[in-house]
């Protein structure tokens, strides 16, 4: 499918239906698609599972708990063990009304890898010996313990990126490829927020990051500032 | 008794631990510290968020695209590559990290590792620790000796939720320099002005004396 370019995000996130699973990019600051988070929040469907590396670290997502859009979050960071100030995400954790599935961030990467890739699964070390491993398949391999990991993929995946051709294919900057690079290849359909499309051609193939088969969806935004807030 | 090292005199000597050559992880927190001592070392720093090759941690210009794990901004030296993920992982459980230098809650005599959980406080977030400590060709933890009201955090078992399994190569606290051999720990080093016995009186779990135990030098 040929990606479809939209003009605004509230336009490129109107496939979004409540119930969906979504994965969003990004690394605190670094790749966050927070135009499109936005637009989800102004939407206000409901009962989302967001995937994502991190939730309330000055994020956007976190805007999505104000009116309780999400129902279960897939992080590897999302709840602190010090400081004061809560997130509107642990404050609902922690009175129950929001499900918590929490990952080692290698395994959250390959397990979106895997499911981009069509990997029916993989063995890692990570996790062996500790809560992660519960309810999971130990296999002994070469007289090393390792879990069996299952592919991760979702209705949509929601990621930014600095610049995309008309065609979808994309380049980032600095420490925003993330999880954006691999999110891409792991959801049915793949929205795209970038800071400038440009021509076909403009983009030299050499440095193409993204391969514009897997983007569906693609919005010019303006970039929103985001910093850690501990 | 007299007072441990401050938490940068910990990053310091845990700075002694670094070669030149050597691909270094730095965890979040007081091992971020680190990165202040090694201007005089030819070391390539990794940060799992998808950069290797970072300098020094910028107070200004604050760029929300070059950043460390942590969320701070960092310099990006010339050397530098970005990656993602996927990549950066590949590096850190495949084994191509050097050295990596986390925060402890508490260490186990055979080297497990918890510092991800506070049951206290209902706590804690996974992130990138339990891949770097399983992963880390050789893995550093920084910590306070004793928890804030005075108990041992080196135990013979961890009580929190553990990170991984006989992870641990080393440990620096604010009183001592202890490695862990074959379930062992041994005591190397203590700080300046701390003995042996008021070392041991702070440590739950059996210690062997080093052959050749010293004063930290810092």
């Amino acid at each position: 499918m040929v990606v479809e370019i939209f003009s605004n995000s509230k336009q490129a996130i109107s496939v979004v239906n409540s119930n969906s699973s979504i994965m969003f990019g990004g690394f605190v600051s670094a790749g966050s698609p927070s135009n499109l988070i936005i637009a989800l929040h102004n939407d206000g469907i409901q009962n989302l599972t967001a995937i994502a590396n991190n939730i309330g670290l000055g994020d956007k997502l976190d805007m999505l708990c104000e009116h309780k859009q999400i129902a279960k979050v897939i992080a590897t960071f999302a709840i602190r063990a010090s400081g004061d100030r809560k997130s509107n995400f642990e404050e609902q954790y922690h009175r129950g009304e929001v499900e918590l599935e929490l990952i080692p961030q290698g395994t959250f990467a390959e397990r979106i890898r895997a499911g981009g890739a069509g990997i029916g699964g993989f063995l890692t070390p990570t996790g062996v010996g500790t809560v992660v491993a519960e309810n999971k398949e130990v296999i002994r391999h070469n007289e090393k313990d390792y879990l069996l990991e299952l592919p991760l993929r979702a209705d949509f995946a929601f990621i930014k990126a600095y610049k995309a051709d008309k065609l979808g294919n994309l380049i980032y900057r600095g420490a925003s490829k993330n999880f954006n690079e691999i999110m891409a290849t792991a959801a049915d359909c793949v929205i795209a927020e970038v800071e400038e499309i440009v021509e076909v051609g403009e983009l030299e193939p050499d440095r193409i990051d993204t391969p514009g088969i897997f983007i569906d969806r693609l919005v010019q935004c303006k970039p929103i500032e985001i910093r850690w807030t501990s | 008794m007299n007072q441990g090292l401050s938490r940068e005199l910990i990053a310091l000597r845990a700075s002694k631990e670094l070669h030149d050559g050597m691909y270094v992880n730095l965890g979040i927190g007081l091992p971020t510290l680190v990165s202040n001592f090694i201007d005089d070392l030819d070391i390539t720093l990794q940060s799992e968020n998808g950069i290797l090759g970072y300098g020094n941690i910028l107070e200004k210009d604050f760029d929300p695209d070059f950043i460390n794990a942590g969320g701070q901004p960092v310099e990006i030296l010339p050397e530098a590559s970005f990656f993602n993920s996927a990549e950066s992982f590949a590096m850190i459980r495949g084994g191509h990290i050097d050295v990596a230098i986390l925060g402890g809650l508490q260490v186990a005599a055979n080297g497990d590792l918890a510092n991800w959980f506070v049951p206290e406080r209902g706590g804690g977030s996974i992130g990138g620790a339990m891949d770097i400590a399983v992963g880390a060709k050789r893995l550093i933890i920084t910590m306070a000796h004793t928890t804030k009201d005075g108990k041992p955090r080196i135990l013979d078992r961890c009580l929190y939720p553990l990170t991984a399994e006989t992870c641990v190569d080393l440990i620096i606290t604010d009183l001592a320099v202890i490695e862990i051999v074959d379930n062992q720990l041994i005591l190397l080093e203590t700080a300046p002005g701390i003995t042996v016995d008021e070392v041991l009186s702070l440590t739950e779990a059996d210690m062997i004396i080093g052959t050749s135990i010293r004063e930290m030098s810092l």
